[in-house]
């Protein structure tokens, strides 16, 4: 309790001017919430689903660069892709609402795989710039292949019918349907055999030790590239279920669908600590948020700019995001 | 240990230098974490050549390292010429005086060995942005002086007919010469060397022994080494100072230290090499 | 005054007298042959992103921090000299009549005109260009020095890099909403009504001055610092290089020609829109300049012009009805190139002026005689060194 007082006094010591810009902030959140209460709460409570979305997406990026040290701006599109399919399952094909998202998580595992195979693994040895590149390559592709007529048109699609029925309660005023506690209950989940796979199978202590050091896991008998392939394909699952959620909940698809909840997912795994589990989870919730806190409250159009402003000053303390580790070099 | 005299002012002189890695810091100081070096104390006069020897992960880079700034210092003060080290930026202490090379050869890698010495000698370049655009008279007076001062250098350590080389395609050796050409190129009045002798064979240390006393004496340098090989040590150090574990063990001449027990015992208790 | 040594911005007079006969050529001989589609697509166009894409190789390339907010800056080039010349470029007219030369029949074959008019131009709105331009740019690179400084104590690459996007967006966000705050904008919906003021002369002047200054920046004592940076930041720093003064400095330097190519593409197209100034966009400088080689300028210049020729021809060579596959031949293209050659066309080979000065090697014997008594080193030393 003691080193917790002292810890707390230097902190205070250092940044005393950020506690008064936080103590600021935080007295203009109370006064919006005497003001308005329910629609605070009801912020608070879409800011969560939102950040639940983001966190589904985020676990992707951030396990993808734990472990080969590659921000993978396709997988915003392969969301996008996920979404595609559950609503050509659902729509066209009248699948059921499980069996389309299954299909989803098939697709885009199956995609990840072979992105990763044929772009990112000849380029593992290759200066990182040139897989980033061809990151933001595959990205493209993705985008305008399939804003092609003959494969998901570049039109905008409104997902109706929707899959599942929505129901709504008010809890004490506040909005709340189901898709959103379907949303918390599937990401949970989700979390859970994430957490069970990384800290409790021998698949999860490989991944764990080839994101330490590849070279060292390789000698060690680690098949390394079954290893970064299974580690893709999870991420990509996991933002296949990101997709289909975040279609149902705002149902307007299009091929450029993902690169807006990439990005804000992105920022969330940078902001909670590129290549922490934990962190990018923390960080997609606050980024949800603060999005949706900022478009309530201020104004939808500079949402991003809020956004993007609160990452940089947030960086600017914390160079490695709230839960990142800081790399040290040997002079 | 140092002979400081009137003639022979102090250079540098280190107390009670200390460095934490990983604790925590409270109100009551550092809780936890790994001393890497712990209440060293140095003075070196002008002039002198002294050693600072001890096993592996003893704390010596990390001394140096807190000298030339690239490392925060977690306790004690590290004077200069009178002026305290401590807090400033690498830049403006390699400035003020002092230059050093690397335990793992750190030269500018796709960067040919002119370029490497010339880099060095930018901060005494003579011009800035404006006039590297323009281009004209004092440009290419101070680049033409900048470069004769860069190939009088590697002429010295033999190395001018290396000079469009690239750095790392040098052989080791070689590659060990041209980092020690580059700490001086700034006109440093104190030397801190990082295991020179390291990977080089007989003949070459040899050599390297009697390079360091010829710069000693050209450049009027003050230096401090760090070395493994014993026969550098204790053949061309005036005093040594051992550390290990973060701490001085034990100070003197080359004949103190080779018979004191306790350095001794830090060596071969490790297993550690002799000369 | 030896004519041998005369020389400007550290060019010999044969290389300017060479930059005028190209212009020259290019303006009388190539331009007038192209429609006027073709003109600004390939050949305007490409000279402005060349001048944004070698900003950024220095600023990455030479100087190895990573930064997508080149085209943050680009915009704001755009929106500033956009605002002037729409407010106030109607005022500034002078019109100069300069000579008009009959061509000669014989001529005619390589020179496709009746007439070529020489020093005929509006004065006036030439000078208020050029200021515009220059403000534009200028408020570009105060912006960045504030920005750039700020982040780059703090940040290293990856992260600094990721704080360069979010600049980006926050300048496309605060452009969408601009018209809030300066009507003429009309945020979102574009701000139309610019004039068309981009000519090739302008951008070819201003290609031809980035060019020359970049590489005369890089080619002295702080390019050498600049490069040493990314060579290894750490030893730079223990060589007494300022790391954080020369990191700004390319950043700076970099965004000021952002700013310069923003504005000259303000005006050429005489259309801005938010939208084009967004995060997806923001990519085409760095996929250019990795395409051409990082930290080589010829690569940059030549990547720049196949880039834009090949989007742009695409939509010709392209079978009708098959435009929309333009976008996806490009990433495929790309990802062959990163595959197959990954340290970008030119690597690290240069071309012509841009080549690295060569200093020549003093004579052995001259270097030794008069220091040879200085030395203390014995011939057995010396032995030994070999």
């Amino acid at each position: 309790m003691r080193d917790l007082q002292s810890r707390l006094v230097v902190a205070f010591r250092r940044y005393w001017y950020l506690l008064i810009v936080a103590a600021l902030i935080l007295a203009w959140l109370i006064g919006k919430y005497r003001e308005m209460p329910l629609l605070f709460w009801q912020f608070l409570v879409d800011g969560i689903r939102l950040g639940f979305v983001y966190a589904l997406i985020a676990l992707g990026y951030t396990m993808v660069y734990g472990i080969v040290r590659l921000i993978n701006f396709a997988h915003g599109d392969v969301f996008m892709v996920g979404a595609y399919t559950a609503y050509y399952a659902t729509t066209r094909y009248g699948w059921g609402f499980l069996p389309a998202m299954g299909l989803a998580i098939v697709v885009c595992t199956f995609l990840a795989v072979v992105i990763e195979r044929m772009a990112y693994k000849p380029l593992r040895d290759a200066p990182r710039i040139a897989a980033l590149i061809t990151a933001v390559g595959v990205s493209f592709f993705l985008e305008y292949f399939t804003a092609l007529d003959f494969v998901f048109t570049p039109n905008f699609i409104s997902y109706t019918p929707l899959p599942l029925s929505v129901t709504t309660w008010r809890v004490r005023g506040v909005t709340i349907s189901n898709i959103m506690l379907l949303i918390i209950a599937v990401t949970m989940i989700c979390m859970l055999a994430l957490w069970y796979v990384v800290y409790r199978t021998k698949l999860g202590k490989a991944m764990r030790a080839v994101a330490w050091d590849k070279d060292t896991a390789r000698l060690m008998g680690i098949n390394v590239d079954l290893v970064i392939t299974a580690t893709f394909a999870i991420g990509s699952a996991l933002a296949a279920i990101g997709g289909v959620l975040y279609v149902v909940t705002y149902p307007q698809i299009r091929t450029f669908l993902g690169v807006m909840p990439g990005l804000k997912a992105f920022i969330a795994a940078v902001f909670g600590g590129i290549g922490s589990i934990p962190g990018a989870f923390i960080g997609s919730l606050v980024i949800g948020m603060v999005e949706i806190l900022a478009q309530g409250y201020i104004s939808s159009p500079m949402r991003d700019a809020i956004v993007f402003s609160v990452l940089i000053i947030v960086l600017l303390y914390r160079p490695t995001g709230l839960f990142g580790e800081a790399a040290k070099e040997k002079a | 240990m140092s002979q400081a005299t009137e003639q022979r002012p102090m250079v540098l002189d280190i107390q009670g230098l200390s460095k934490n890695f990983g604790g925590r810091l409270t109100t009551q100081g550092y809780e936890g974490g790994l001393w890497a070096v712990r209440d060293f104390d140095m003075t070196v006069a002008e002039g002198e050549l002294v050693g600072l020897i001890g096993p592996n992960g003893a704390g010596k880079t990390t001394v140096f390292n807190m000298i030339s700034g690239l490392i925060s210092v977690t306790g004690g003060d590290v004077n200069f010429q009178g002026q305290s080290l401590v807090g400033k930026r690498p830049h403006a202490i390699t400035q003020s005086g002092i230059g050093r090379t690397f335990q793992n050869i750190r030269l500018f890698p796709q960067l040919t060995v002119l370029d490497n010495v010339r880099i060095a000698l930018h901060p005494h370049a003579g011009y800035g942005v404006l006039h590297s655009v323009w281009q004209g008279s004092r440009f290419a007076r101070c680049e033409r002086d900048l470069t004769e001062k860069a190939q009088d250098l590697l002429a010295i350590f033999d190395l001018e007919d290396r000079q469009d080389e690239i750095g790392s395609s040098l052989p080791y050796g070689e590659q060990r010469r041209l980092e020690i050409a580059r700490a001086l190129a700034g006109e440093p009045d104190l030397l801190l060397l990082d295991e020179p002798a390291a990977g080089m064979n007989p003949q070459e240390v040899h050599a390297l022994m009697d390079l360091i006393q010829f710069i000693r004496e050209k450049f009027d340098l003050t230096i401090v080494l760090i070395e493994h090989q014993m026969r550098v040590v204790m053949g061309i150090c005036e005093w040594i100072t051992v550390m290990d574990f973060g701490q001085v063990i034990a100070r003197g001449t080359a004949d103190d230290v080779s018979s004191n027990p306790k350095v001794i015992e830090a060596y071969l208790g490790r297993q550690g090499k002799r000369g | 005054m030896d004519r041998r040594r005369l020389r400007f911005l550290g060019q010999s007079w044969l290389f300017w007298v060479a930059v005028v006969l190209i212009f020259l050529v290019a303006q009388w001989v190539l331009i007038p042959r192209l429609t006027e589609f073709r003109r600004t697509a390939w050949v305007m166009f490409p000279s402005i992103m060349a001048i944004i894409c070698l900003g950024l190789n220095l600023i990455y390339g030479f100087n190895g921090q990573f930064s997508l907010g080149q085209w943050g800056f680009y915009a704001i080039g755009s929106y500033a000299s956009a605002i002037l010349t729409y407010r106030y470029a109607e005022r500034f007219t002078y019109p100069i009549q300069g000579i008009t030369i009959d061509v000669p029949t014989v001529l005619q074959r390589l020179v496709p005109l009746a007439q070529v008019d020489l020093f005929r131009f509006d004065a006036g709105q030439s000078l208020f260009l050029f200021g515009a331009v220059l403000l534009g740019a200028l408020l570009a690179a105060a912006i960045s020095a504030v920005f750039g400084y700020a982040v780059l104590l703090r940040l290293g690459s990856d992260y600094f890099g990721i704080a360069t996007l979010g600049f980006t967006i926050i300048v496309q966000v605060l452009l969408i909403n601009s018209d809030q705050v300066i009507p003429e904008t009309k945020g979102a919906r574009g701000m139309v009504g610019i004039p068309q003021m981009t000519s090739f002369f302008w951008a070819f002047f201003f290609l031809v001055l980035t060019i020359v200054v970049i590489r005369n920046v890089l080619y002295s004592s702080v390019g050498r610092a600049v490069i040493s940076v990314r060579e290894d930041e750490l030893a730079a720093k223990a060589m007494g290089i300022d790391t954080i003064r020369y990191k700004t400095t390319a950043f700076v330097i970099g965004s000021f020609f952002a700013g310069i190519a923003g504005a000259l593409y303000a005006h050429l197209y005489a259309f801005l829109s938010p939208i084009y100034f967004g995060f997806v966009k923001s990519f085409d400088p760095m996929i250019i300049i990795v395409f051409g080689g990082l930290g080589n300028m010829t690569g940059t210049l030549l990547a720049t012009f196949l880039w834009a020729i090949t989007l742009e021809g695409m939509r010709i060579w392209l079978p009708q009805g098959f435009e929309a596959w333009r976008f996806v031949v490009y990433p495929i293209v790309l990802l062959l190139v990163m595959l197959l050659r990954p340290q970008g066309l030119l690597g690290k080979l240069e071309l012509g002026f841009l080549r690295p000065p060569k200093w020549p090697q003093r004579a052995k014997a001259k270097a030794e005689a008069p220091s040879a008594d200085a030395r203390r080193e014995t011939p057995e030393v010396r032995e030994a060194i070999q």
